[in-house]
């Protein structure tokens, strides 16, 4: 047993040295902008930056209207088939896998060919039109997280009985979702929002190509420019990716374990 | 596992097959039932995924099958097979395979050091919740962080030039290079692979040990006949997850190099930006073959993961 545990923790050694080393160099890096010994000056010009201040409220923006959207495509899609169409939900997963299957970039370029100026939707015409299909994009992006963490929610209630009881008492479909099924799930549709959001809100491929003024695309414009700046939005970066993980795990203890019966 | 919210889970799907597998009198039963209500429900994901995945989509390989003038043409598939274009396929693949092959390697060692190593639990968690962290920690970022560890001016290059080695020589490390890249990459490949493998090496069960050691069989024969040929199908699946996650990566490499790298991705963003092939069909040539690769590697993946979930049940 004790050979055992001493490969382990070589392993781990390594392991923990290659994923902590990059990120001690980066925020040492970004310590050193003045000659003179180390200050947060590179944050503090981050932060002061108009420009910062705009992309990242931008993509904040984007990034709650891309949730909102998602919520209304998947939760009475992904209810609607665990309820009384179960025989749609490979079809339903195999579409909502798609945007992990197909890279990205190849997404933004069929959408540039499809919408722009020329096409019967010219979305790419005006900026409202590129910010939507932007969101879209970023819907799309999220679309496999989001239906996931719907459909978890789902199995852990019991649909069924729920929609019954509040059929019974009068309840329409619309108010089934809205206000029985929606609030039950509520954990997991905001864990799906998070990790959405932490997507969302460093993306670069599809807000460069479709010219929106984004985090994404501010950030690669400072690593182009500057030395130091580069390094304290990349430790901004990791500790918002870090809060996004963080309120998973949180909500997660709100969870509700009940499974229904199966 | 869905409260970190890996794409373990969103590929996963171990879901329950439905009580519709069991007794289902017609494929087209639903449709006796269907209801207003339940069209309107579904209609807004249907709209979408019409719109934003099946369209753009389908117009691309329409566009890659079509000349300037619409007709019916098979050179843009052709086109793919020029000097340059090959050139970024080939960097690419190599690129996606030693990232994914390495990551899957070293995160599946590192998860059964924390899962098997007799490790304490505290480190366990802390690995897990660093590997949801560091799998969504890509881009345009995770570029900056290795630019300032191991670039020109990065904290590893100065400390090495401080001892009297200097890495950034001809034929030298370069992190604008092929295993530059390669180890760029692994810093959300190795952290995916311990997310996706960590609940099959959770699955195996102590008996399976017990029943192995009192047949006498060594540890090593234990690994052998036992434990890898259970985890296989999940590694060669996780394997081919990889490798199509770092196949269509492209804002680390465009930070670190702007065009200079010639994978296809940068390729293509460079295409659509301002038509560098100056061939619209070959564009969506090249997109399509994007597509068909990864496409390839993903059928792969989730094949032999339906398989490998029998067995971890």
């Amino acid at each position: 047993m004790k050979r055992n545990k001493a490969w382990a923790w070589i392993v781990f050694a390594i392991g923990a040295s290659y994923f902590l080393l990059p990120l001690i160099a980066t925020i040492k890096f970004s310590l050193e902008i003045r000659k003179a010994g180390w200050t947060l000056d590179a944050y503090t010009n981050v932060f002061a930056d108009e420009r910062f201040q705009q992309t990242f409220s931008y993509s904040l923006f984007i990034g709650f209207c891309t949730v909102l959207v998602g919520l209304f495509i998947v939760v009475p899609a992904a209810y609607y088939v665990r309820l009384r169409a179960p025989q749609l939900r490979p079809i339903i997963e195999f579409v909502t896998l798609l945007p992990l299957i197909v890279p990205a970039i190849v997404l933004v370029f069929g959408y540039i060919r499809l919408y722009n100026s020329s096409s019967w939707l010219p979305l790419t015409n005006s900026n409202l039109g590129t910010a939507t299909l932007l969101t879209f994009a970023y819907v799309a992006l999220g679309l496999p997280y989001m239906y996931r963490a719907v459909d978890t929610g789902l199995r852990t209630i019991d649909v069924q009985t729920l929609t019954e009881a509040a059929t019974i008492m009068g309840a329409n479909q619309l108010q089934v979702i809205t206000q029985v099924i929606f609030p039950n799930i509520i954990v997991a549709v905001l864990s799906g929002a998070f990790l959405t959001l932490a997507i969302v809100i460093g993306e670069f491929t599809m807000a460069s190509l479709l010219n929106q003024q984004v985090f994404g695309v501010y950030m690669q414009n400072v690593g182009a420019n500057r030395a130091y700046e580069p390094a304290a939005l990349s430790i901004i970066s990791f500790v918002l990716t870090w809060g996004a993980m963080g309120m998973i795990a949180f909500l997660g203890r709100f969870a509700p374990k009940t499974a229904p019966r199966t | 596992m869905a409260s970190v919210g890996s794409i373990a889970d969103s590929a996963a799907g171990p879901g329950d097959p439905g009580p519709a597998v069991a007794m289902r009198p017609s494929p087209f039963g639903w449709l006796a039932g269907l209801r207003l209500g339940d069209m309107i429900a579904v209609l807004p994901f249907v709209v979408f995924a019409v719109l934003f995945l099946v369209l753009p989509l389908g117009y691309l390989f329409v566009q890659a099958f079509q000349t300037q003038d619409g007709a019916f043409t098979f050179a843009n598939i052709g086109g793919l097979f020029s000097p340059k274009i090959l050139d970024a396929f080939w960097l690419s693949i190599r690129i996606s395979a030693a990232s994914g092959g390495l990551g899957a390697l070293i995160g599946l060692m590192m998860a059964l050091a924390i899962i098997r190593g007799g490790l304490p639990s505290w480190i366990g968690n802390a690995v897990m919740t660093f590997s949801g962290v560091a799998s969504n920690f890509a881009g345009i970022p995770l570029a900056f962080a290795f630019l300032a560890t191991l670039g020109r001016l990065g904290l590893i290059t100065v400390l090495l030039k401080a001892l009297g080695v200097n890495i950034y020589v001809r034929g030298g490390w370069d992190l604008l290079s092929f295993w530059g890249l390669t180890l760029t990459y692994m810093y959300f490949q190795i952290p995916l692979m311990i997310l996706i493998i960590a609940p099959a090496i959770h699955g195996m069960k102590k008996e399976w040990n017990e029943a192995a050691a009192t047949l006498g069989a060594t540890n090593g024969q234990f690994w052998r006949y036992v434990g890898i040929p259970v985890l296989w199908p999940n590694l060669l699946g996780t394997l081919s997850l990889l490798f199509a996650n770092a196949f269509g990566a492209i804002a680390t490499a465009y930070a670190l190099s702007n065009t200079a790298f010639n994978i296809v991705p940068i390729l293509l963003f460079a295409q659509i930006r301002g038509d560098v092939l100056g061939d619209r069909g070959l564009g969506a040539a090249l997109a399509v073959g994007m597509i068909v690769i990864c496409a390839l590697a993903n059928v792969i993946y989730l094949v032999v993961r339906t398989r490998a979930e029998r067995w971890l049940k």
